[in-house]
């Protein structure tokens, strides 16, 4: 049915990428011809983003190669990869808020009349042009602060195509766009298709990939899995390839008996990004929220934990109320937040690694108001022995450890608080399989002692392994919620996605 | 929340290798600060044959009695990533405030209290419109700047109020009892003793620290960043209140002018005891020993009869200088190891370029 | 081609003065001129000699010289630093060029402009080249040469003094000449806020400014090459204070060293007043002029209705104060959250 497709525009082939010791990219491979929509699909984790950043010229790859028509490209940095013809369009551009639409696809190279001065009139004949050609209205003159994630998004597809890409990548682009806006966006991914562009894809909504794309590529663990014309896969067989796989021996769950109910949220609403949400965490229980990119777990945890506030609804700790948007009242209500992001929010990257556990304790280190000489140390020493952290010297800075040895950093401030709810964001991302087991490890223990443990995770299997219940989030929303014994990756990966019904 | 943005995730050896140096290139400026001690009253020895003696000591710490006391909270400011350029403005209206009650027939101490309480009052503004409204610390005390300076001109014009007690004046004229030192240098000490211990050795150190070096993992820890900030302009406004009192005192008079253009001397201080600009790094022993640094200066280069314009060149020499010195450093360490990994990985390439033909 | 019904409108060129991005920098314009009409006309009111062809000629001068100062400051706080020295710069300039009528009063006025242009663009090179290359904040560098270079003023200029009886008159002209009753310092205020406001918007150099103003990185990785940029920024500002120092010798015709003191946080005043963005990224050299317009008027208003004006600096700051807050509050209020909206899916 499908002719064979003439050669590649973009190829990657068998790319490898590592990150000290976390190897992103196993076997990055994508063939991407003109005039096709070509959908990428894996969960977080995945490698597509490390891929995609490659092919943007942002990281080069340790091993493998880049083929532009043929010919193996080397890219230093991203502006190479853009003359080169490839555009990357970002879920969240960034514009220049001050300048005008027209300004913003021709930054750098405006237009010119005599004299070197720029043709305003011709700018704005050339962007209605290429709306016109992407068959949609937007004022050129209007300045880029305020327009809307959709709108901000054509203006970086107008800027790819008056660049002359060939090549234009879309990572999840439909993610903050409302119906209609989808509708249009995919209108445009149609026009540019027929033009002769090759267009990358990248989404983990199933629906739109195969709505829209005729080939598609899913990777898993950093390494490609299948890459087939969309006409020989199903929504289903997509979602197997994306997640089957031999479960690793993780450190398997103590069982711990669930008591009273710790953490209970009812109805919690933040407008624009979760609504209706609740659950409860017990002690000694281990609740997973899981769910794809953007279904809004980080925020929950942060209205929790109260950097945001919320809404609506309310979140409860042993029973008494908590107020929102105040981190000192969730502390003294006994809850500890590992954040995601370890480095801008998780640790103070220039202090000390005993400054930098001591941090939530202060209070507990001092005597009388002062701290006594050591007293930090003694304090670090004691937690980085129990969570076995390896440093040089505790007065290194804290970004002399490795990832994983941060991440224990991370926890060991929390622990010391002796939480009695403790949410942990991506306790495992970009660190070694050792430590993984050992922070796995460790989490079972607390919760055996009796401490609530919330858990944001994107990878399935720690979902699988470690959690008694699980609550999977999509878009905001609640969409079910399973026992440990009741729980597969598959109908974890369905209600993901947002499909409600589970595949027969 | 994409995680495609133009990050490097990765933290090359080189980063790492540049970033150790830079750790040692704190304590090396402790130890240039001191030369630069050294080399100044060798200066001033060398200028004048009274410099050394113990008498002029009492010269030397009078002159920058003010500036000292001026750069403590400063410091602290800096630390956390702001800055405050009111603080002359504030204490130039803070003594117009004294000297005006006073002239209404206010007993001095009242008086005095008062001034400082409108110095706490002025900062608390400063410190609303940066932690309230989220202004840039830069632009609001621009503003302040003006604005205090301009009502302080607005309330004395053209006139000064003098005529203090008398036994309250001499403070710009007698030493303390048995020693060569002016009370204001006393009060320093007290404060440097008292400031040095809390930004070292206490939570509310550790939360300064943390704040300037990245305010939201601070937050995200915990520290009430806001509430921190807050007060610390307030006690910045308080103690500038408090450097106009003594500098009208000792002067024996109030303008609208005084100490017009302080802040250079007081910024220079800071920055020259070793204080990132950037925040989250610095010592208040550092501090300490760039008052001296200055003291020494300003008194050398008054006995070497440099008149005061000449003497701003030299002060704005060494605030620049001060921080070219070490980004230069920071900014040579990382050309060289940016060198090194191009260079490295031309050398891969062309390995597996040769391996893979 | 495609299926969409409702989307598929084709846009035509609209005309630049309908749309919203020129509304929202006139707004901020035209409601510095309806602050200007009121203050004049409430102060008229009080006092007739307000409007006076003396008063008013006088007014138009003096904020002439501000307005010159601001059109490069605008460019320096677009581009998202502060040059602080511009005071000092001015009044050197201005030294210079009266030593220069001093010795040899018979030099052309263009060598005397082209002079003051000089040192001003060297002090501009000095202030770019270590906020550029050495990477030190602006507020640092120029709060430095503010200093230094009033020092180097003061050392030159010793107590010497030039008046006007040095200068030559066809040079003091330009100061207090008219033409059909505006000065010519007006006139020539009007004609570079004029060219100057025309060469930011149509020239890309002019436009990298915005760019790295609104948002530095973004412009790095557009291929901005930011460095030059900004040291062009700080040539600029040098170039035009310096020239502003000629002028301020015309006007006022003699210089010591004081000539331009405080003269920098008046303008940083003017230009936000005038709707520059302290953050940089926005604003117009027009706005700035007509905010050192505002500023002027206002302190002569003042003077006027007998309030004393030793309060004007308290004036400009309050201004100052209450236009960054005004400013960002409308921008926490207008711009819409930029918060993901989600799809109403059953």
């Amino acid at each position: 049915m499908t002719t064979p497709p003439p050669e590649p525009v973009l190829a990657l082939e068998h790319a490898q990428k590592s990150f000290g010791a976390v190897h992103a990219l196993e076997d990055g491979d994508i063939r991407l011809h003109a005039g096709e929509v070509h959908g990428l699909v894996g969960e977080n984790g995945a490698g597509k983003s490390t891929l995609v950043k490659i092919l943007a010229g942002v990281h080069r790859p340790d091993a493998g190669r880049l083929l532009l028509d043929g010919e193996e490209a080397i890219f230093d940095n991203a502006k190479q990869s853009q003359a080169a013809g490839i555009a990357i369009i970002f879920q969240e551009p960034t514009l220049f808020p001050d300048l005008s639409v027209a300004e913003n696809i021709f930054v750098g190279m405006q237009p010119l009349k005599r004299f070197r001065r720029i043709d305003g009139r011709r700018m704005r004949r050339e962007a209605a042009a290429v709306f016109e050609q992407l068959g949609v209205r937007l004022d050129p003159d209007r300045l880029a602060r305020g327009l809307s994630i959709a709108d901000q998004q054509l203006v970086e597809i107008a800027k790819a195509l008056t660049t002359n890409a060939r090549v234009i990548v879309m990572d999840e682009p439909t993610a903050a766009l409302t119906a209609t806006e989808v509708d249009r966006l995919f209108g445009i991914v149609e026009t540019l298709r027929s033009r002769g562009n090759a267009v990358l894809f990248v989404s983990h909504r199933l629906e739109e990939i195969f709505g829209i794309c005729q080939r598609v590529t899913v990777m898993r663990d950093g390494r490609h899995v299948l890459t087939e014309p969309i006409e020989r896969l199903t929504i289903q067989s997509v979602i197997r390839a994306m997640v089957g796989r031999d479960m690793d021996a993780l450190f398997p769950k103590v069982p711990a008996e669930a008591g009273r109910v710790v953490l209970k949220v009812e109805r919690l609403t933040r407008e624009g990004v979760f609504t209706d949400v609740s659950f409860v965490v017990r002690s000694g229980e281990i609740v997973a929220l899981a769910g794809l990119v953007g279904a809004g777990r980080t925020e929950i945890a942060r209205a929790i934990f109260g950097i945001d506030r919320w809404d609506a609804g309310s979140v409860e700790i042993d029973g008494r109320r908590l107020p929102p948007g105040s981190p000192t009242a969730a502390m003294a209500a006994g809850i500890g937040l590992v954040p995601e992001d370890r480095r801008q929010q998780g640790l103070v990257m220039d202090l000390s690694i005993e400054r930098n556990i001591a941090l939530a304790s202060l209070d507990a280190v001092r005597r009388g108001g002062l701290i006594p000489r050591g007293a930090e140390r003694r304090f670090a020493r004691d937690w980085a022995l129990r969570l076995r952290l390896k440093y040089g010297k505790l007065t290194n800075p804290v970004w002399t450890l490795s990832g994983g040895n941060q991440q224990k950093a991370v926890l060991a401030k929390w622990l010391a608080r002796k939480p009695t709810l403790l949410i942990v964001d991506e306790p495992t991302r970009g660190i070694d399989v050792g430590t993984k087991a050992e922070v796995h490890r460790l989490l079972s223990e607390l919760a055996a002692q009796g401490v609530a443990v919330l858990m944001i995770s994107s990878e399935l299997p720690e979902v699988l392994g470690m959690a008694d219940r699980i609550v999977v989030l999509f878009e905001g929303r609640v969409m079910r919620e399973f026992e440990r014994a009741d729980a597969t990756e598959d109908a974890i990966m369905h209600a993901a996605t947002g499909m409600i019904e589970a595949a027969a | 929340m994409s995680d495609l943005a133009f990050q490097p995730h990765d933290e090359s050896p080189a980063t790492l290798a540049s970033r150790r140096a830079a750790l040692r290139g704190v304590l090396r400026w402790e130890v240039l600060l001191l030369v630069l001690l050294g080399g100044t009253i060798a200066f001033g020895a060398d200028v004048s044959p009274y410099f050394l003696q113990s008498t002029n000591l009492f010269y030397i710490c009078l002159n920058v009695g003010e500036i000292a006391i001026m750069a403590l909270p400063l410091t602290l400011i800096v630390v956390t990533g702001e800055i405050d350029l009111s603080i002359a403005s504030m204490l130039g209206l803070s003594g117009v405030l004294m000297a005006e009650l006073f002239d209404h027939g206010w007993p001095i101490w009242p008086a005095m209290i008062a001034a400082v309480a409108l110095g706490g009052v002025l900062g608390a503004f400063n410190g609303f419109l940066v932690t309230r409204l989220g202004l840039p610390s830069l632009a609001v005390t621009i503003g302040t700047l003006t604005l205090y300076r301009g009502i302080a001109q607005g309330i004395l014009p053209t006139d000064t109020i003098g005529g203090f007690p008398a036994h309250l004046s001499s403070i710009g004229v007698v030493p303390i009892p048995g020693t060569h030192l002016p009370y204001s240098i006393a009060f320093f000490g007290a404060l440097a003793i008292v400031f040095a211990v809390v930004l070292h050795a206490t939570p509310l150190g550790r939360a300064i620290f943390a704040i300037g070096a990245s305010q939201e993992a601070a937050f995200f820890a915990g520290i009430r960043v806001k509430r921190i900030k807050f007060w610390l302009f307030v006690l910045s406004g308080l103690l500038s209140g408090f450097a106009g009192v003594l500098w009208s005192l000792r002067f024996a008079s109030a303008r609208y002018d005084s100490a017009i253009g302080m802040e250079l001397f007081v910024v220079t201080t800071v920055l020259l005891g070793g204080i990132s600009i950037f925040g989250g790094r610095g010592t208040i022993a550092g501090v300490v020993v760039a008052v001296a640094v200055l003291g020494c200066l300003q008194t050398a280069l008054t006995a070497d009869r440099i008149p005061a314009q000449d003497q701003n060149i030299v002060v704005g020499t060494l605030l620049v200088a001060s921080v070219i010195v070490p980004n230069g450093a920071e900014l040579y360490r990382r050309a060289r190891a940016r060198m090194r990994s191009v260079v490295a990985r031309r050398h891969a390439a062309a390995a597996a370029h040769a391996e893979g033909q | 081609m495609t299926t969409l019904a409702e989307e598929q409108q084709v846009v035509a060129p609209r005309a630049s003065t309908h749309t919203i991005a020129e509304l929202v920098f006139r707004f901020r314009e035209l409601g510095i001129v309806l602050a200007l009409a009121i203050v004049v006309v409430a102060t008229t009111i009080d006092n007739h000699r307000f409007l006076s062809s003396e008063s008013v000629k006088n007014l138009l001068s003096s904020a002439a010289i501000i307005a010159l100062l601001a059109i490069g400051e605008t460019i320096v706080i677009i581009t998202r630093n502060v040059d602080l020295s511009i005071g000092s710069v001015l009044g050197i300039s201005a030294y210079a060029a009266g030593v220069l009528y001093q010795h040899h009063p018979h030099v052309s006025i263009v060598l005397v402009f082209l002079l003051a242009l000089g040192i001003g663009a060297a002090c501009g090179v000095v202030n770019g080249a270590v906020v550029t290359v050495a990477r030190v904040p602006s507020l640092v560098v120029t709060l430095g040469t503010l200093y230094v270079i009033r020092g180097v003023d003061g050392a030159w200029a010793g107590g010497n003094q030039v008046n006007a009886s040095m200068l030559p008159t066809s040079f003091n002209r330009i100061g207090y000449g008219t033409v059909a009753g505006v000065p010519y310092l007006g006139i020539i205020a009007i004609v570079a806020v004029a060219i100057a406001t025309y060469a930011m918007r149509s020239f890309r150099t002019a436009r990298d400014f915005y760019a790295i103003g609104s948002d530095p990185e973004a412009a790095r990785l557009a291929g901005i090459p930011v460095g030059s940029r900004v040291f062009l920024a700080f040539v600029l500002s040098g170039s035009i204070a310096g020239l502003s120092g000629a002028v301020w010798l015309s006007y006022y015709g003699s210089v010591d060293a004081i000539a331009g003191v405080g003269y920098e946080f008046q303008v940083i005043a003017a230009v936000v007043v005038g709707g520059v963005a302290i953050f940089g990224g926005s604003g117009t050299i027009l706005g700035a002029a007509l905010g050192a317009l505002l500023l002027n008027t206002i302190n002569s208003a003042l003077v006027v209705v007998n309030v004393s004006s030793f309060w004007s600096s308290a004036v400009s700051g309050a201004l100052l104060v209450g236009a960054i807050a005004f400013d960002r509050l409308v921008a926490v209020r207008l711009a819409p959250a930029l918060r993901r909206r989600r799809r109403a899916r059953v």
